[in-house]
């Protein structure tokens, strides 16, 4: 058997020299090297295009040049590759690991899928977006500003599920007092756009990016009316106006002037946890638990001067929208935000969702 | 819009951007490409998308498109390939294909099943363009025209072809079919999230099978161990019979059908939401149902290739209409698409409703690049299929390891975990038997396909409709009977009636022989048990979560009513009635010198074997364990044959930027890449 091993090992050094990996160096220096980017989800969604937005520009700005490759581990709606980073520990600093609000939501919940550990995990850059939700002309013309013209109306919207990132349109329309009865089972928030367009749903919410592209334009055709942003957070941790939609108020403002609404106590703070994890903070990337300073710093430093080049503004924008990014200890305390939920707020939304929808999480 | 001031002189300016030198390289490229990618099976064009994604950015959009619409292009076109010459399903695209091409290529006729295929795709391809080119400038209302109540009867006009395949008994069809879809409410469900069949205990279950699996565990493993056992080459006496000219001269013959089936193909690629999984089926139900003899079908009839392979390529053309004018993906390559295109040139050409308003060349040029992308992917495999062909001719005892490293390593690409691979022998299993015992394959895989939509559509249908029947009760007919609905029912209930009677004439599993009571009737209480054991399942589920219940309670129950009327039929009929059909009893595998279980071992034991010591490792052992022992090779060739299968692998997902499975070992020791 020697001899036959030994063919198959020439065979097998042939091809795969090339993708042998290098021993750890004690300084950081990536060439010839290659950082895998690996994603917990499918190779079409948006945590993809956000990875391989940056995986370029990465490579460029890492010590050595080295090729950085995405690589896509889907399964059990995320859980599945972030158990799996869990285990892995530090080696070379090839590894880096993206998360999305797919990913924070079920820690949040608690669902019994989770065996990760978000505060074990070295958070080297975050980025988010915004969303914003839309009425149909109809309806639209009854909002003031607040929703207590808006209460008596039975609203439809196409959800992709209620514990995902429609929980926090769900719970914001909830709270304004909107009777909005979710049709579930969609894939993806255009289809929820397409369910509106065809007038089966007439509400609807979209992300930054969904709503510039298809949305803005059924509100300029006089077929949509926007009724509120989620926000964005100022520097303090407060929710203000969304800078990509200076003149759509936010969900805060419609609450505080709908009766029966509050922007304070227990249900507030259930949404605006969801609503940092969900939306301002909601892609982050991370290096293994163990990763010594110097990598870490490596990294923080290669963001850094991929979100200071000359053109960053302008190539993102179009392509992840004009939100922070935030870098090192600006991602520290956006993962701080978004993962540190009070346990009632926790306990709020987890009954609210099993009485509203009969979804338990065991 | 005003075609003549704006469509027209768009369309001469995309002809200007599309026929530049170097535009044309680039889509050449791609072409050949997304040929390479897509003769693996399982692969396809999201594998291939992926790999060019790094390139994208900042590219000159123009070129880039050409790239990418070259590789997307071609995937249908080159799977036919695997799907013709060894019965292996590629993608959902050429589902179809295996029914008929498969019969062929075993009948020594596999170039003249291949370039009939090309030349249906080529056609397909450029009436699709054509079609579109008008199409696109008034496919927004009609696309918005599209509900859910039109989209669940496009989806029940799909499971009707159950009729046509359903074979000799229509019950055993109907079972298949039933069983199918429930394997296919597998894992969580899509509104409520509960589990059926599944636990969080094995989180692979909860994300349900993959079409790969399914599709490669039902066709290509029963065919590869059936030949595998009879120890022969594919083409029965290893012989080339017709030529590529053939094929080519078959298709012109059919040139009507091929038009008809390639409209049926844009025409369902337009609609978003629907994906290509139905518009095979329709396809090859329409061309059974227009053909005057139909006792050819599923042993190898040339009509059953050219419907679905025209209307396939069609179907891509279709699907950028809801990707460019939407931004909605008609399938997973397309929403790479979408995503690269962002990445493209200045990030300038956005996907989705503007496109036709600022961008009305670029979709002319997107449109038209992929109708060239298939003149080009198409001239060359037809070039190629003589060639590749003779494939057919080498005993398949030297083909099958390959074959079986192959499959495994595409199983694994679905989900990468090692249980795709053990999914993929159960699976495997369950097609051995539904062959063996005559129950119409192609009826399980069209239940299992669409599954999910039936019952995503009838969910959401039901809960608009209610909605609409409390504002009153006009608004809630008006919802639910559309023209298009009632046009859909129409065709729909001709289609089931004609099929029900065509189909005793329609043999998709070739003549079976009937035997004894035993076998068939224990596999039918197999069966049944499982159908009970989801049922009970499904009723466990919370009543709150009516909507992940109620449509595993109908289908499980309807498949278990035919379960007991067949288990009746079974013990009123005498043995060696049609019912009992059992291929271990005469004809190929029974005559077949190596035992079903033996062959199935090398399998097995390869499985065994990834699982200890990682897919590498194991694979070297297989192939050389098989080249040497079952296949009697000598030392040198076996070494031979060995390592050119690990080199194959090996660059492919060295390419690719793949993994391999790992094994326990790989759990306790860190090896290099290939090995760890």
């Amino acid at each position: 058997m020697n001899i036959i091993r030994m063919a198959c090992a020439l065979a097998l050094g042939l091809v795969t020299a090339a993708g042998l990996t290098m021993p750890a160096s004690a300084n950081v220096d990536f060439h010839d090297q290659t950082v895998e980017w690996v994603i917990p989800f499918s190779e079409t969604g948006g945590s993809a295009k956000w990875a391989n937005f940056f995986a370029p520009l990465l490579s460029e700005a890492l010590p050595g040049q080295p090729t950085v490759v995405v690589k896509f581990m889907p399964g059990a709606g995320s859980t599945k590759g972030a158990n799996w980073f869990q285990k892995q520990k530090h080696e070379d600093g090839t590894l880096l690991f993206g998360t999305s609000g797919s990913t924070q939501f079920p820690y949040l919940l608690g669902d019994p899928r989770v065996r990760y550990e978000y505060n074990d995990w070295i958070p080297v850059m975050a980025s988010g977006t915004g969303g914003v939700a839309y009425l149909n002309s109809d309806d639209g013309a009854r909002f003031d500003g607040s929703a207590n013209a808006l209460k008596d109306t039975n609203f439809i919207y196409g959800s992709q599920g209620a514990t995902r990132l429609d929980l926090v349109p769900l719970l914001a329309w909830k709270m304004l007092g909107m009777n909005v009865e979710p049709v579930f089972g969609i894939k993806g928030r255009g289809d929820g756009r397409l369910m509106f367009e065809r007038g089966e749903a007439n509400i609807d919410y979209q992300t930054t990016s969904g709503y510039l592209k298809g949305s803005a334009e059924l509100v300029e055709a006089g077929k949509a009316v926007p009724m509120m942003t989620w926000g964005a957070l100022d520097a303090g941790g407060d929710i203000v106006r969304d800078p990509t939609f200076p003149d759509i108020p936010t969900f805060k403002e419609v609450c505080e002037a709908t009766e029966g609404c509050e922007a304070s106590g227990e249900a507030w703070d259930a949404w605006k946890a969801f609503f940092v994890a969900g939306f301002p903070v909601q892609k982050l990337a991370f290096l293994p638990s163990g990763t010594p300073q110097e990598v870490v710093d490596a990294y923080t430093a290669a963001f850094g001067a991929v979100v200071s080049r000359d053109d960053f503004a302008e190539i993102s924008s179009k392509r992840i929208g004009k939100y922070d990014v935030f870098i090192g200890a600006g991602a520290k305390s956006a993962l701080g935000t978004a993962t540190s939920v009070p346990d009632s707020a926790k306990a709020y939304v987890v009954n609210w969702l099993e009485e509203a929808y009969g979804v338990t999480l065991e | 819009m005003d075609i003549f001031s704006v469509a027209l002189p768009a369309f001469g300016e995309a002809w200007s951007l599309i026929l530049q030198p170097a535009v044309l390289v680039y889509l050449v490229l791609g072409v050949v490409m997304g040929l390479a990618v897509g003769v693996f099976p399982g692969l396809g064009g999201i594998a291939g998308l992926s790999l060019l994604l790094p390139f994208m950015f900042g590219m000159d959009p123009l070129l880039g498109l050409a790239l990418m619409i070259g590789m997307v292009a071609v995937v249908p076109t080159s799977d036919t390939f695997a799907s013709v010459l060894m019965g292996i399903p590629g993608s959902s695209a050429s589902q179809a294909t295996v029914l008929d091409g498969f019969p062929m290529a075993k009948g020594g006729e596999a170039a003249r099943a291949l370039s009939a295929a090309f030349a249906s795709s080529l056609f397909g391809g450029l009436v699709g363009a054509s079609f579109l080119t008008l199409f696109i400038l008034i496919a927004r209302p009609v696309v918005l025209a599209f509900g859910l109540p039109e989209m669940l009867m496009i989806t029940l006009l799909g499971l009707s072809m159950v009729a046509i395949l359903a074979g000799r008994i229509p019950l055993k069809g109907l079972a298949a079919a039933g069983l199918g879809m429930m394997v296919g409410t597998i894992g969580e469900a899509d509104a409520g999230g509960s589990l059926r069949m599944a636990s969080y205990d094995i989180p692979y279950l909860v994300d349900g099978l993959k079409l790969v699996i399914v599709g490669l565990g039902i066709f290509a493993i029963p065919e590869i161990v059936s030949l595998l056992r009879q120890d022969r080459s594919i083409a029965r006496g290893a012989s080339l019979g017709s030529g590529w000219l053939d094929g080519v001269r078959d298709w012109f013959a059919n040139i009507w059908l091929s038009m008809r089936c390639s409209i049926i193909g844009v025409t369902i690629g337009v609609i978003p939401g629907l994906g290509g999984s139905v518009v095979d089926w329709i396809a090859y139900g329409h061309t059974v149902q227009s053909s005057r003899e139909k006792a050819r079908f599923g042993k190898g009839e040339v009509r059953g290739i050219i419907g679905p392979e025209s209307s396939n390529n069609a179907k891509e053309g279709g699907g950028l209409v809801p990707t460019l004018l939407f931004g909605i993906p008609g399938s997973g390559s397309m929403a790479i698409f979408i995503g690269a295109v962002a990445l493209l040139g200045s990030g300038d050409i956005e996907v989705g409703p503007g496109m036709l308003k600022d961008n009305l060349d670029i979709t002319y040029s997107i449109v038209w690049l992929l109708a060239l992308a298939n003149v080009v992917g198409t001239v060359l495999c037809i070039a190629a299929s003589g060639g590749i062909a003779r494939i057919t001719t080498i005993r398949f005892t030297y083909l099958a390891p390959f074959l079986f490293m192959l499959i495994s390593f595409a199983a694994f690409q679905s989900g990468q975990s090692f249980e795709d691979i053990l999914a993929l022998f159960a699976i495997g299993l369950i097609g051995i038997f539904l062959r063996r015992f005559d129950w119409s394959r192609p009826a399980f895989l069209i239940g299992f396909v669409l599954s999910n939509p039936v019952e995503k559509f009838t969910n959401q249908a039901f809960q608009i409709a209610s909605f609409r029947f409390r504002e009153s009760i006009e608004a809630g007919m008006d919802y639910v009977f559309s023209p298009i609905v009632i046009v859909l029912v129409i065709i729909t209930a001709v289609s089931v009636v004609l099929g029900i009677r065509q189909a005793r004439t329609i043999m998709a599993e070739g003549e079976v022989q009937a035997g004894a009571k035993r076998a068939p009737m224990v596999f039918l209480l197999i069966i049944s048990a499982y159908l009970l054991a989801a049922l009970i399942n499904a009723d466990s589920i919370s009543d709150r979560n009516m909507t992940d219940k109620i449509i595993p309670l109908v289908i499980g129950g309807f498949s278990l009513l035919c379960c007991l009327a067949l288990f009746i039929l079974m013990i009123r009929r005498p043995e060696g009635d049609a019912i009992f059909a059992d291929k271990e009893v005469a004809g190929e595998d029974a005559d077949a010198p190596c035992g079903l279980w033996s062959t199935l071992a090398w399998f097995g034991g390869l499985i065994v074997a990834t699982g200890l010591v990682g897919f590498i490792l194991a694979i070297v052992v297989f192939l050389t364990a098989f080249f040497r022992f079952r296949a009697g090779a000598g030392w040198a060739g076996t070494l031979a044959l060995s390592a050119a299968g690990i080199g194959l692998i090996c660059i492919m997902a060295d390419v690719l930027n793949r993994d391999f499975p790992p094994g326990l070992l790989q759990g306790v020791v860190s090896l290099p890449w290939p090995l760890g």
